[in-house]
């Protein structure tokens, strides 16, 4: 089996599709000739040409409400924003337009448009290339949320993605673009929406985590293990619909949780998932449920590695829950 | 009306267009609305000659304060992209070629106008007085930088001299700059104006259309002004509009709209001081394409090389470099002596070299700024968050 990093493996989803599914198109900011300021979109442009790999003008809402616009006639549009950053210009037309055209035309105009975007930090990016907005958009109902940790999920996530019909908002780890590497089958596989995945077992503590932050949890993990604690690690992969079903289980076999993201703490993701499970696992609890994330600031520039989870602060987060 | 041709691509535009002066004014300003904003203000030509006319209001001081102006920004930003290739600094992104535009608008600046910069407008501020430490240290990141090491390099901020700090999102600070000047109107503070900057790529953002409809509307004493570099990383003029010129589009806002040969630091000059003069006067906005060339890469990211023919840009470096045009009329008339330029660069070097020195050193700002400026005070859950990572046990 090949190995690629994420960028390779994003690449590789959208070169398929397109090449399957005439109504794939590809639209962005310097995504076309120069394959992107990433490279995702990297030798699309040879292979598919200026109409179906397009260079937009400098235009986030234009990007977005125009790839609306062809997903309305029918087409597949999968348009790049540059940093999840400066996607806001677009918030209007992605919250009010995107997420509720199926709603507001009863069903018949369904809007299948997967914005891809990099997001979270630790690329000494300061507060302009670094942020993490998904609560944002998991508040925003119509749209799904789709956060892959690594390369083989980030292909079978963006071709599922790109074969069902409602808008995604697909969120890439860029710290780990190109470090994240790992086995990923040749041609087409996809992997449920919807579904986390354990990607490591243990008994004492559940960490849920996602994007960038998986290998966090998963560093913790094993420094843990060193010390004689046991965590089980979830990456959530889909953050709407999350996949309540494996958490609940995870958390029933431990009784302790910590969720760690690495976007502000108030009203993070962490505020709605610690609040589901003490819904419905109150009895299985052996200790509140902790928060390992950003600060409620801005994302800082000299000091993000400060401002970012890191191991050693998941790990003494397990410990809390471990001697409450 | 013959010295005025009108542009039919980006790289013929820039060649044959000169303003004769005419009693004492240029022609330039009295053409017709459509015809300002195709054509292209020049006074220097491309090899540095002149009508006479045409630079009869320049003396060798202002030559001087120009040229000084651009000599520093070109030894600054070599300086700062040498450390980041260095990894001494994260990111650097420079203004090499588009000296010119940055300085002529600039010394058409007044003590109490604002400026709200781009990314290529550092040297607006120094030219207004933003200390070379403070700069550095922005770029640094760390316990000199006045803010506080939270933001990338090349956002230097000078409360001082009114220039307001930029924002990385492209567009978003021309309405800033609009806004300022209907705050300078509502408070009756008449003499100021706002200079708001722009890449040519910023026109395409809803903002800087949101912008120009309510400079028009209000009648706000601004100067929008567009340095158009043709290209936004690898995106070139002609993907990113379908216009004729940059200027023309603000003429459906109702703004008048200049354009000008941005590597030619007197016309600059000329077009900015007509506007802000206007401005000052009670005369409205103005906006204005100042036509110049990106001879460097994007940022200290980028690499032009994948995506644009080089040998263009080598003729922006070499032939039509805005410091070279500068440096011979000014040698032609006696204005800088043989040596001179050299011994410029030298103390300029110097200078950097030492601000540097004592810049670089200085610590990490304290962990506890990390909480500060976000709100007036901390809120609970932020002192919280910061005592936690200040002493886990807590
Ligand atoms: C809203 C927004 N979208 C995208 C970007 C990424 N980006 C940074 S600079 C740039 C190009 C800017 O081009 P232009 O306005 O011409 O300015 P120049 O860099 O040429 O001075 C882009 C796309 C951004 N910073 N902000
Ligand atoms: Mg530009």
């Amino acid at each position: 089996m090949p190995t690629m990093n994420i960028i390779e493996a994003v690449r590789d989803a959208l070169r398929i599709e397109m090449r399957r599914d005439q109504r794939v198109v590809v639209l962005g900011e310097d995504v076309g000739k120069f394959g992107g300021v990433f490279r995702a979109t990297s030798g699309l442009y040879d292979e598919f040409g200026a109409d179906r790999v397009i260079d937009t003008p400098l235009a986030e809402a234009g990007i977005i409400g125009t790839a609306i616009g062809m997903a309305l006639y029918g087409m597949r549009p999968v348009p790049e924003i540059q940093f999840g950053d400066f996607i806001f210009p677009a918030f209007d037309q992605i919250v009010n337009e995107l997420a509720k055209f199926r709603y507001r035309s009863g069903g018949q105009y369904p809007c299948p448009v997967v914005i891809r975007t990099p997001v979270g930090g630790g690329i000494r990016g300061g507060h302009y290339h670094s942020q993490s907005p998904e609560a944002l958009f998991i508040h925003t109902p119509g749209l799904k949320v789709v956060a892959p940790s690594n390369p083989y999920d980030a292909k079978g996530l963006l071709l599922a993605c790109m074969r069902q019909n409602d808008p995604v908002l697909f969120m890439e780890p860029k710290r780990i673009y190109r470090a994240s590497r790992g086995e990923v089958p040749e041609g087409e596989y996809t992997l449920e929406i919807g579904k986390a995945a354990v990607v490591r077992e243990g008994t004492h503590c559940t960490l849920l985590a996602y994007s960038g932050m998986v290998s966090i949890a998963e560093e913790a993990a094993k420094k843990g293990e060193a010390e004689g604690v046991s965590i089980e690690v979830v990456d959530l992969r889909t953050l709407m619909p999350y996949d309540i079903d494996t958490i609940l289980a995870s958390v029933k076999k431990t009784g302790r949780c910590v969720v760690v993201h690495e976007a502000p703490r108030t009203c993070g993701f962490g505020a709605e998932l610690i609040a589901a499970i003490q819904e419905r696992a109150m009895d299985h609890l052996e200790a509140p449920i902790l928060r390992v994330t950003g600060f409620d600031t801005p994302f800082p520039y000299t000091l993000e590695h400060e401002y970012l989870p890191n191991a050693d602060r998941v790990l003494g987060t397990v410990r809390q829950t471990l001697e409450w | 009306m013959t010295d005025v041709v009108t542009a039919s691509s980006t790289d013929s535009a820039i060649d044959p267009v000169v303003s004769a002066p005419r009693r004492g004014a240029f022609v330039y300003f009295d053409l017709e609305p459509e015809a300002k904003a195709h054509s292209l203000f020049q006074i220097l030509r491309e090899d540095g000659s002149a009508d006479e006319a045409g630079v009869a209001g320049v003396d060798q001081a202002l030559a001087r304060r120009l040229y000084e102006g651009m000599l520093t920004i070109r030894v600054t930003d070599a300086r700062m992209m040498a450390l980041q290739r260095q990894g001494r600094i994260s990111f650097y992104g420079e203004a090499l070629g588009q000296e010119a535009a940055v300085v002529g608008s600039a010394a058409a600046s007044l003590p109490d106008d604002w400026i709200v910069p781009a990314l290529r407008e550092a040297g607006v501020g120094l030219f207004r007085g933003l200390t070379l430490e403070s700069y550095v240290a922005q770029i640094f990141g760390n316990a000199l930088d006045p803010t506080k090491g939270r933001q990338m390099p090349c956002h230097p901020i000078d409360r001082d001299h009114h220039y307001v700090v930029m924002s990385s999102c492209v567009a978003s600070q021309i309405p800033h700059a609009v806004g300022i000047a209907m705050a300078m109107k509502a408070q009756g503070h008449a003499g100021r104006c706002a200079f708001g900057y722009m890449g040519d790529g910023a026109t395409s953002e809803g903002d800087f259309h949101t912008s120009m409809n309510f400079a028009g509307v209000f009648h706000a004493p601004v100067v929008l002004i567009c340095q158009n570099n043709q290209w936004a990383i690898s995106t070139p003029g002609t993907v990113q509009t379908a216009s004729e010129t940059i200027a023309i589009k603000g003429l459906g806002y109702g703004v008048e709209s200049l354009r000008a040969d941005g590597n030619d630091v007197l016309a600059v000059h000329e077009v900015c001081r007509y506007a802000a003069d206007k401005a000052r006067r009670g005369g409205g906005p103005t906006f204005i394409e100042l036509l110049t060339y990106r001879v460097s890469a994007h940022t200290s990211s980028d690499d032009p090389t994948r995506y644009r023919d080089e040998s263009l840009t080598e003729v922006w470096r070499s032939r039509r470099d805005p410091l070279l045009r500068l440096r011979t009329f000014m040698e032609a008339r006696g204005w800088l002596a043989a040596g001179e330029h050299d011994a410029l660069v030298a103390q300029l070097e110097a200078r950097v070299r030492d601000v540097i020195a004592t810049v670089e050193a200085a610590a990490p700002p304290p962990v506890e700024t990390l909480i500060e400026d976000v709100y007036e005070e901390p809120t609970w859950a932020q002192r919280e968050q910061l005592a936690a990572l200040v002493d886990p046990a807590s």
